[in-house]
């Protein structure tokens, strides 16, 4: 039973406000959202710092809900499995997911994602107007290709990720948004 | 043609588009699980209003969030007012939420349709 004691001392320590592991679905997205909304509102969080927090915590799980029947790797038992997480201190919120990707989108999403890092705050407005300009209906997967770069403007702070080999064929994609809770207006 | 009605949720906008009323609205949240599939009757119901519509349209967006697939469909309900002479957007954001006036400049620069700005 120890785990139990040991897995507290993490959260607490690392101010994780909220965790969740498992299957991720819409309504999953809904509960959560309700959570974190509830949790802010408890103790009076400013309405902005609270918009950008729902708003980065939406394109997250849904980043998760859409790509989450891509793993089909027999070998892989957690493949339907991701974590979701929010830890909140002093100056800041973060947030963070983490699910299983196949290693041919790895180069993708991180060159995705370092592009949208180089990028200044006018450079992601423009980059955003060209894509939801020029980009012809949702994807596939009934996304506009925007979620990365809402994030990065929400945020205003550079996207942090990294890639954790699980087998040859899927990597563990761990993504961190940070949103400064004293935002000098 | 027939009123379209929809209550709010959690996760989809209350839509109101009533032509012989004038009423056009789409308030609330909308992070809907397949926003092209929510947004559909949407679109359809535009494409008839626009082949006689009312002499003036006021297209009221009202919207407290929306997520990245919902702007894209905001996008294309824009778009096809854009074909309908005389009408306006007007575009509501909460008087503190700075990011939902900047989307809604955003929009009204990618569109050629004349949009007001109001705070609630």
């Amino acid at each position: 039973m120890k785990y139990i004691y040991e897995l507290h001392k993490v959260m607490v320590t690392r101010n994780l406000i909220l965790v969740y592991e498992g299957e991720f679905t819409q309504e999953i997205t809904k509960s959560v959202l309700a959570m974190a909304e509830r949790n802010m509102d408890a103790i009076g969080e400013d309405s902005t710092i609270k918009r950008k927090v729902f708003n980065v915590m939406v394109e997250c799980l849904q980043n998760i809900v859409k790509h989450s029947d891509e793993i089909d790797d027999i070998n892989y038992a957690n493949k339907n499995s991701a974590i979701f997480m929010i830890g909140k201190q002093e100056d800041k919120y973060i947030i963070t997911s983490g699910n299983p990707v196949t290693n041919e989108k790895v180069q993708d999403l991180q060159g995705k994602l370092e592009y949208i890092n180089s990028l200044d705050k006018e450079g992601l407005k423009q980059f955003y107007k060209d894509k939801i300009k020029n980009s012809k209906g949702l994807t596939k997967k009934g996304g506009a290709g925007l979620g990365f770069i809402d994030m990065a403007r929400k945020s205003g702070q550079k996207l942090q990720f990294d890639f954790e080999p699980i087998n040859e064929s899927i990597s563990f994609f761990s993504l961190k948004t940070i949103i400064r809770r004293n935002v000098v207006k | 043609m027939e009123v379209i009605n929809l209550d709010g949720t959690e996760d989809t906008p209350k839509i109101i588009l009533d032509r012989n009323n004038g009423i056009f609205e789409i308030s609330g949240r909308s992070l809907p699980e397949d926003s092209a599939e929510f947004y559909q009757p949407i679109l359809d119901w535009l494409d008839e209003y626009s082949k006689n519509p009312n002499p003036e349209t006021v297209f009221i967006f009202k919207l407290e969030y929306f997520n990245t697939a919902s702007s894209k469909l905001i996008l294309d309900i824009l778009s096809k007012l854009e074909t309908i002479d005389n009408t306006t957007i007007s575009w509501y954001f909460h008087e503190d939420d700075e990011d939902m006036e900047e989307a809604g400049t955003e929009f009204s620069e990618l569109v050629e349709v004349p949009f007001e700005f109001k705070t609630y």
